[in-house]
């Protein structure tokens, strides 16, 4: 293809991945570099407010935003350099647990924390994705055409369902008297609280990604397994292989490159867990990156946000994301190496 | 009903038609409001939609969505309805007007009670006062014989014999779900002990014996409570009331109304109210005094500011008061006090009295520490006196963003 005709081509998709992805990840950098507050200054104030009979009158010094010419609140924008990355960080802090090899010390830090489970959902979601998605392909595969469709249709639901409401309905299921822990302590003869320690709630984040996540990768596997070639499997059978034999060594290969695709994109989706936190109100015992961002991000009561932590907070989690992503990316780009030359 | 139920499911727009309440003038310039959902405002917005032309917006994500809102020139919202603690923002940023000139033409109705003054300058017109404060199964504690609690050591012991005679699930319930509802019962408890927040100069101070003794005795109070109390709201205790599980909480005022609702609550007439508990001998009773009422937006033009709160006059007159009586601990003129907000009124009005909840920009950095740093200590994962350590160093890390501190 002529350079010009190529350019043509892409370029309406390259002017937009710039305006929708490049351009608003720089602005982030940029500002995870910056700092913005009110002017402030201290003024006696006297406030009186509505008491049940009488207003009570209160006069304290309070430091209140000071007003420009323009009738606006004049802010400062200052360079902070690392500060805001050393803040989310607390290197100091994390090293001085590390170098004392204390654990729960190096918990206290949000930022560490998060990132603890944030891997440890990634990782522990990726192969439990991946396998339950091919058992059901080949299971799918295996059975009588007349039945394939409903059980398509019905194996997809979960994928279907919006993971804030998913994670909302299990949360529902399962907290205080929920059907479901009613019925397990019925069965145990004892007390249950699921949302009262970590473990149980991780153990639910858990099974909740796998069953929302794995109807995707049924669906990738199932068509990759139609593609199979017959014949290979035909004469793996007169050399006599097993079924197993059969998987492992023709089926398998053969959906390797579906394989590193459904790994790419669960990893950069695990990375970004955030429903499972906020539908199961899990906050207390277990944070993710995604949703220490949202948190430094949103307003308390009197209108404050930390944006420049945030945009730290949210740098560091692109990062991570692209460091787990460079095994797989590689792989991918030996492959494609490989096959156009 | 139907109504009332979508506003209390939150972030409910209700577009206001026409109904047939009375209204002293016909309106004919429109109007919006942004507020809070519960059963007050809609009490309110019903009454001034009478009127015609108004539109406004219930949504419980309105202190989100205020601020912004207000900032636009001219401004989304005519009308804003807030309380102490999201007032704050509103001030800071100036998008809010000085209402004593609308006062002199429309406020006739209002007492002196009602003004919010900052520096002898109206900000805002309250309508009703909310506070928490002890809310008790009346037939529990006199099948067992108990005295209804005035101190935290007596709930306790309460809560020691309810457990013993084992007829609820657990004694006792409160709105310890981390994040902000975690913040205001240690805010509550705090107070209850004397504890301040912040001092003069902008430095923290909750690392205290206050602050030792409020963590304390909330961890105490965990142990007659459900376990999952770290994610237990506003909602979650008031349902745990309605179905009978607990006994006693220290529950927001605006929640005693659903008590008595037979649609949904099991205890009708069964629950008693009164001060929010002492927290140590001669304190105040350990809770806050919040306020909700109306502000005025400084964008936009003089007439439309003058109609709008003409407007706002009709919402909060005696006449919205008889037509939901229990809906609020209203402070306009007309309200009789019933059976159930007993317990606020003997809270606000008690010698010391609780502190107001202070509406500052230091308290809203505060507040979202505790709420961020206190569930460690809950979790068992960390000591009190860590925990309170923590809560000083977020407070302070947010507070040199914020330019308060160096």
């Amino acid at each position: 293809m002529k350079f010009r005709t190529f350019i043509w081509f892409v370029g309406p998709s390259l002017f937009l991945m710039a305006l929708f992805i490049a351009l608003p990840l720089y602005s982030v950098l940029v500002g995870s570099f910056y700092n913005t507050y009110d002017v402030r200054e201290m003024v006696e104030e006297e406030t009186c407010t509505a008491g049940f009979l009488a207003q009570t009158c209160t006069t304290t010094m309070v430091s209140r935003p000071v007003f420009g010419e323009d009738g606006r609140v004049q802010t400062v924008t200052e360079f902070v350099g690392w500060t805001s990355y050393a803040r989310v960080l607390e290197p100091a802090r994390a090293w001085e647990a590390v170098r004392a090899l204390d654990y729960r010390a190096l918990m206290q830090i949000n930022f560490w924390a998060a990132l603890r489970f944030t891997l440890m959902f990634t990782l522990v979601t990726l192969p439990l994705v991946i396998c339950m998605g091919l058992a059901i392909a080949l299971a799918v595969n295996n059975a009588a055409k007349s039945i394939r469709g409903p059980i398509i249709f019905v194996s997809l639901l979960p994928f279907i369902i919006t993971p804030v409401i998913g994670s909302l309905s299990i949360y529902w299921l399962f907290v205080g008297d929920g059907i479901l822990t009613r019925g397990i302590e019925a069965w145990l003869q004892r007390d249950i609280a699921m949302f009262a320690q970590a473990w149980t709630i991780e153990l639910l984040m858990l099974f909740y990604r796998v069953w929302h996540v794995a109807p995707f990768a049924f669906v990738i596997f199932y068509a990759g397994l139609q593609t199979v070639n017959q014949d290979t499997l035909e004469s793996a059978i007169i050399d006599g292989a097993s079924r197993w034999d059969r998987l492992r060594y023709v089926i398998v290969p053969h959906l390797m490159p579906l394989i590193v695709f459904i790994a790419l994109i669960h990893l950069m989706d695990a990375y970004r867990v955030f429903e499972e936190i906020v539908g199961f109100r899990a906050q207390a015992h277990v944070i993710s990156l995604q949703w220490l961002t949202y948190d430094l991000l949103s307003p308390d009561d009197a209108g404050n946000r930390a944006y420049s932590r945030a945009n730290a907070s949210a740098m560091l989690t692109m990062v991570g994301i692209v460091i787990l992503l460079i095994p797989l990316l590689r792989r991918t780009w030996r492959d494609h190496k490989g096959s156009s030359h | 009903m139907f109504v009332k139920r979508l506003a209390l499911a939150g972030a409910v727009s209700i577009a206001a038609t026409a109904a047939h309440a009375e209204c002293s003038f016909q309106n004919e310039t429109p109007v919006t409001m942004l507020s809070a959902a519960f059963e007050a405002w809609v009490a309110v917005t019903d009454a001034m939609a009478a009127c015609g032309n108004f539109s406004p917006e219930l949504d419980q994500e309105f202190r989100t969505k205020q601020p912004e809102g207000f900032a636009a020139s001219p401004s989304l919202y005519q009308l804003g309805g807030v309380s102490n603690g999201t007032i704050t923002p509103l001030l800071n940023a100036g998008t809010i007007r000085p209402l004593d000139d609308l006062i002199a033409d429309y406020g006739q109705n209002l007492t002196p009670n009602q003004l919010i003054q900052i520096d002898g300058q109206t900000m805002a017109v309250a309508m009703m006062v909310n506070t928490q404060h002890l809310m008790y199964r009346t037939d529990i504690l006199a099948d067992l014989g108990l005295d209804v609690p005035t101190t935290w050591e007596e709930v306790l012991t309460a809560a020691a014999a309810i457990q013993e005679a084992g007829v609820v699930d657990y004694p006792l319930g409160a709105t310890m779900m981390s994040g902000w509802n975690l913040a205001q019962d240690f805010v509550n408890m705090h107070s209850g002990f004397g504890g301040t927040f912040v001092n003069p100069d902008n430095t923290p101070n909750v690392n205290t014996e206050a602050g030792l003794a409020a963590l304390d005795m909330m961890m105490r109070m965990t142990e007659y409570m459900d376990p999952e109390y770290l994610v237990s709201d506003s909602t979650y205790v008031q349902q745990q009331f309605q179905q009978g599980r607990i006994a006693m909480a220290n529950l927001w005022a605006s929640r005693a109304g659903a008590m008595n609702d037979a649609a949904e609550s099991q205890v009708v007439g069964l629950i008693g109210t009164a001060a929010a508990p002492l927290a140590m001998e001669g304190g105040a009773p350990s809770t806050t005094l919040w306020w909700d009422g109306i502000v005025v937006a400084s964008n936009i033009s003089d007439e439309e500011a003058a109609n709008a709160f003409r407007l706002a006059m009709e919402g909060i007159n005696p006449a919205t008061v008889q037509a939901a009586p229990d809906a609020a601990i209203w402070l306009i003129p007309g309200y009789e006090p019933n059976e159930m907000s007993q317990g606020a009124i003997a809270s606000a009005i008690a010698t010391p009295a609780p502190p107001s909840y202070p509406s500052t920009t230091q308290m809203g950095l505060m507040h979202s520490a505790l709420g961020n740093e206190l569930t460690a200590f809950f979790t068992g994962a960390v000591s009190a006196e860590v925990a309170l350590a923590a809560v000083e160093a977020a407070y302070t890390v947010a507070a040199q963003e914020a330019g308060l501190l160096e």
